[in-house]
This record gives C-alpha cells, structure tokens and sequence, in this order.
C-alpha cells in the first residue's frame, strides 16, 4: 500500500508539473489555459487502477469522472468570472470556489451516482 | 514558434517560473493523486472518480499568471480551462465506454487525445464566434 501511495505522489505530481510547463510555454493565453483543465490526476491515476483492479472498477470511475468534469466546468467559469471582475484576492478567488466544485460534484453524485 | 490560430511557443516564458513554484506544483498534484487513491480506496469507485477532475492545476496556474502578468490573463486562463474541462466530459465518457472492450494503454491513449483535441475545437470555435461577434459590433 505504502509503495502504491509513493508512485501516486511522484506520478501524480510529475504529470501536473507537465502540464503546468505546457500551460507556462504556450500562448495565446486562452489557449494555454486548456491545459488548467488537462486530465493530469486522471493520468496519473487510471494508468495505476488498469493495473491494480478489473476493468469494471475503472469504467465506474469513467462514469463518476463525468460529474466531476461538470464540476470543474463550473468551477473554471466561475473563477474566471471572478479575475475578470473583482480582482482581489487571487488565492482566495482560486481556493474558496473549491467550495463549488464539492457541491456541484457532490450534487450530481447525490442525484445520479448514488 | 508560431503555429496555426495564432498558438505560439515561447520556452523563455519558463525562466520567470522559479523552481519553488514547480516545487508547490508537483506536491500539490502528488498529493491530489495520492489521495485521490485513498478515497477510492476507503469509498469506492463512483466516489473516487469525482476526483480525478479536481481543479489540480488551475489555482496555481492562475495565481502565478497574476503575479507574472496581470489579473485579466489570469482570468482569460480560466475561462480557457472551462473548454479544456469540456473536453475532460469527453475524456470521461470514452473511459466510461470503452475501459471495458479495450486495452488498458489503447483506452488511456484514445481519451487523452479525444480530450486533446475536443478542447482545441472548442477554443478555435470560441475564437472565431469571439471575432465574429467582435466585427459586427457597430
């Protein structure tokens, strides 16, 4: 279990770093900002799963992945909304809509996943 | 390096990243990752799944970009990042349908470029009817 956590940490947080440079290197800016909403932990994660569990399991986490992505959806809107028009605080209009993507994730768990 | 629509690479860009940031990044996204397993671990695939569309990269992202250039890119980054969030239900979707009656590699693969190229047509869409809609303003 320990060895299986460490890979997740260290192939998690290689992939996101990929990401981000990606993100970092290309312009234009809304273009680049694709790569904010790139499948890093799905990567990092569905490769391990395929290995570790039966093809069932990982399909179930396809089907849930789908409210989370609605979620982030939300989420990403939302946070660009608030740059574009209240520009105060930047770790906090990144952080706090966190919030959101709970309960939009959580919401569409509740009605259609549960 | 310029390419079509106006996308460019521009690797100078990553001298004004410091190495503390990437730092933050990779623990940030190793430990979303991790406990990504844990609660898949503890309650299940249809909870775990959830995560694997938590917003892992955006909040650093955007908050570098406001400290590098300005609030506005920041917030032209996000709303980039809801089309790439788009393209992530099509990625879901295709793991949902096929994890089953494919290969492991061949599934991963097919949904990383489905999403790769769902989320460009999403931008270059969103780009032309921005200039459309830009040009017929009086």
């Amino acid at each position: 279990m320990i060895v299986e956590l460490l890979l997740r940490f260290l192939i998690g947080g290689t992939i996101v770093c990929a990401f981000s440079v990606i993100s970092e290197v290309i312009k234009p800016q809304g273009y680049a900002g694709i790569f904010g909403a790139a499948p890093s932990v799905a990567l990092a994660t569905l490769g391990l799963t395929f290995i570790l569990k039966p093809a069932p399991y990982v399909a179930k986490e396809g089907h849930a992945m789908l409210a989370g992505a609605v979620a982030l959806c939300v989420y990403c809107a939302f946070v660009g909304w608030l740059f574009l028009h209240l520009r105060h605080h930047p770790i906090l209009e990144a952080t706090v809509p966190w919030l959101l993507w709970f309960a939009v994730a959580f919401g569409l768990w509740g009605a259609f996943l549960r | 390096m310029n390419g079509p629509f106006g996308i460019a690479v521009e690797p100078a860009k990553l001298k004004q990243a410091k190495p503390k940031e990437y730092a933050v990044r990779f623990a940030f996204g190793g430990a979303i990752t991790l406990l990504t397993g844990l609660i898949a671990h503890y309650f299940g695939p249809l909870v775990g799944g959830l995560f694997l569309a938590f917003p892992a990269i955006l909040p650093a992202s955007v908050t570098l970009l406001q400290q590098h250039e300005d609030h506005h890119q920041a917030g032209v980054d996000a709303l980039g990042a809801a089309l790439g969030a788009v393209g992530l239900l099509a990625f879901a979707l295709l793991i949902w349908l096929l994890a089953e009656h494919l290969p492991a590699w061949l599934v991963i693969a097919l949904a990383a470029a489905l999403w790769f190229v769902a989320s460009t047509l999403l931008w270059v869409v969103s780009k032309r009817l921005h200039r459309d809609h830009q040009g017929s303003s009086p």
